[in-house]
């Protein structure tokens, strides 16, 4: 299994949630509650360039996020949309 | 008496609810954050009199900006909790559901948004809900008020659950997706066009083109609505007023009163703009010249508003923002502050730092000129051209900009990332349009009617003891060796904290040309927010703060308008 930031994925890949790193458990709550939690398949819906946002959609509902905080999401690569 | 509060996830109707439980006219819109404090209203029932309030929305009871803080604030009031939650998202919605619980206070809990669940798919089923939570539920769809009335019925179901164990956020996290995977049912829906066109106008490379054009047509709309408003209603209305007003003033003669109600006669001729009485230039500049202008804007804004764009464009923008030290949400009280700043300014709360509360809410009061002031600019300064209005905007847009450069390496503190959940697109309903934009008339009409009339009155009161011309003598030095325009500008920027609109109307005698009215509207847009700004920037930033925004904004005006004047007119 290959376990990667979803700041490596490009734009349309579809992948599997599988750890939250770092920064204390206030941040990691707030991901939660935002829908971005182990196990959940998200997919990347744009990649905002200049290092900006990234959009993904998870449970069919799109949430925006700064570069920093995405570089924190870990997930497990389906072999279909694999990218490096 | 009883108080309920209403509770729940941002952006997932509670203050619909709230408006249709008391009939309070509350403003609800399609984006996360639009209510940042709490409002109250009263309600039959239970069979008694009740206190309803609706709390800012929040995802968990451990705040991360200052409009979650009033929410768990406003908690602790709380008898009995209405959790009002996200049919459409079940699941991300349980974690505050389960953390107010522990709470222990009666509640009930409202599944709003039922139709769109079922349109996308989602099935929940009700009675299963009930029995993991032990707390009623009812399903509702605020925005028809369909299941409201169920609600009301049921509300003396609301208890607090035998069992209160209270669990960590981990075994939350166990119990939620337990939950969920009882309760709902989801079946796979193909994505549709809206979901097409949601990505489209959130993609860089086609949503930027789309912003523009939404953002061009926006303020194309705006002119479109308030000119159409003054050429066939508003001008032909005052015109009808013209001699009911000859008729008083030939009646009162000349004397205090006379100048007092109609102002000074230009060729014997009322000009509603320069006569400066109170019922000549105090009712035609709120009405006659900013109203229109304010109908327009606020028509458009709900429509940005309500179909849920706003938080597209928070996400197309927040490059920017972001080296500006906030992040694409500040594009919301960009846009609240170009109808009114005070609005704009309490929408900073959504903003998690002080840092970038301080630096949201002093580009605000510097270069986000509100409807009554741009009206103005168009109406007086555009009689010399266009092109001086349009340099005027520029100027303003290229301080917002550059101003924020500077304070986001200046100012202390963090500028933590965007991290926005973006709405569907909605259809905005035409009737809840209407009734936000009227909301928005009588307030700005209740703001400024009062003001204006003072601000006449003090105009008028000013002059006749002889204070504006001694300040026009003390200060005609430095203005003309600074700016280039006549000590007598400096009575307008006085006026200027009571009411922009009134005091850009006062350059209008001063006999000025267009450079020196270019450099005289920029300096009076940019020098101090209006008083009622003002109090609310008291409020939000603290008294400290505030100082040190108004020393920015002073500084910025002077250093900005020498700058043009040394453009526009030289140093002849």
């Amino acid at each position: 299994m290959m376990q990667l930031p979803i700041t490596s994925l490009k734009a349309g890949a579809v992948a599997q949630i599988t750890a939250l790193l770092g920064q204390g458990c206030s941040f990691q709550r707030k991901l939660r509650t935002m829908g971005i939690r182990e196990g959940k398949m998200l997919k990347i819906v744009a990649i905002h360039p200049f290092a900006g946002p990234l959009v993904l959609d998870i449970d069919g509902r799109e949430i925006t996020l700064g570069r920093s905080i995405a570089r924190r999401i870990m997930v497990r690569v389906e072999d279909c949309c694999e990218s490096s | 008496m009883l108080r309920i509060v209403l509770m729940g996830n941002p952006n997932i109707g509670k203050s619909v609810v709230f408006s249709r439980l008391t009939g309070a006219e509350v403003i609800t819109s399609n984006y996360p954050g639009t209510t940042v404090d709490f409002s109250r209203g009263k309600a039959r029932l239970l069979d008694s009199q009740v206190e309803v309030i609706d709390a800012p929305g929040t995802y968990s009871l451990q705040p991360t900006n200052r409009a979650e803080e009033v929410a768990v604030e406003v908690l602790r009031w709380a008898d009995l909790i209405i959790n009002v939650v996200d049919a459409t998202n079940l699941e991300r919605n349980l974690f505050l559901t389960l953390e107010l619980l522990e709470s222990k206070k009666p509640m009930i809990i409202v599944l709003n948004m039922w139709d769109e669940a079922e349109r996308s798919g989602i099935e929940i089923d009700v009675n299963e809900l009930e029995m993991h939570l032990s707390v009623s539920v009812v399903s509702i769809i605020a925005l028809t008020g369909e299941g409201i009335k169920d609600l009301v019925n049921r509300l003396n179901e609301a208890r607090s659950p035998h069992e209160t164990k209270t669990l960590t956020e981990e075994e939350k996290w166990i119990e939620i997706g337990r939950i969920s995977r009882d309760v709902q049912k989801l079946t796979h829906k193909h994505p549709g066009v809206w979901d097409r066109f949601s990505e489209a106008t959130i993609k860089p490379l086609t949503g930027t083109p789309i912003a523009l054009i939404v953002v061009l047509a926006t303020f194309w709309m705006v002119r479109l609505i308030g000119e159409g408003l003054i050429a066939h209603l508003f001008e032909p209305l005052f015109e009808l007023y013209r001699p009911l007003v000859m008729v008083i003033s030939a009646k009162l003669g000349s004397g205090l009163l006379h100048d007092l109600l109609i102002g000074r006669l230009i060729n014997g001729e009322i000009d509603y703009v320069q006569s400066m009485g109170v019922l000549t230039t105090g009712i035609y500049v709120p009405l006659g010249m900013v109203l229109p202008y304010i109908v327009g804007f606020y028509l458009v804004l709900s429509l940005l508003e309500d179909s849920g764009y706003l938080p597209r464009l928070a996400t197309l923008s927040d490059n920017v923002f972001h080296r500006l030290g906030m992040h694409g949400h500040a594009i919301v009280p960009l846009f609240l502050g170009l109808g009114c700043n005070v609005p704009g300014a309490l929408a900073t709360r959504t903003l998690e730092t002080r840092k970038q509360r301080f630096i949201s809410a002093t580009l605000l009061g510097l270069a986000v000129p509100c409807t009554a002031k741009s009206a103005m600019i168009f109406g007086v300064l555009g009689t010399y051209g266009r092109s001086y209005v349009l340099l005027v905007f520029a100027t303003l847009a290229l301080v917002y900009v550059g101003t924020g450069l500077i304070l986001n390496r200046v100012v202390l503190g963090e500028s933590p990332e965007i991290f926005l959940e973006i709405p569907p697109y909605r259809r905005p309903n035409l009737r809840m349009i209407l009734k936000k934009t009227g909301m928005r008339i009588k307030w700005f009409l209740a703001e400024a009617i009062p003001f204006l009339f003072l601000g006449v009155l003090l105009v008028n009161v000013l002059y006749t003891v002889g204070f504006m011309e001694w300040i026009a003598r003390v200060f005609a030095p430095f203005m003309e060796w600074w700016l280039a325009i006549p000590g007598e500008a400096v009575a307008a920027l006085l006026v200027g904290f009571f009411r922009k609109d009134l005091a850009v109307g006062m350059l209008l005698p001063l006999g000025l040309n267009a450079p020196q009215m270019v450099v005289a509207t920029t300096v009076l847009s940019l020098y101090f927010p209006c008083v009622a700004t003002f109090a609310v920037l008291i409020k939000e930033l603290g008294v400290k703060d505030t100082l040190k925004s108004t020393a920015v904004m002073v500084a910025t005006a002077l250093l900005v308008g020498g700058a043009m004047r040394w453009a526009l007119i030289g140093g002849g």
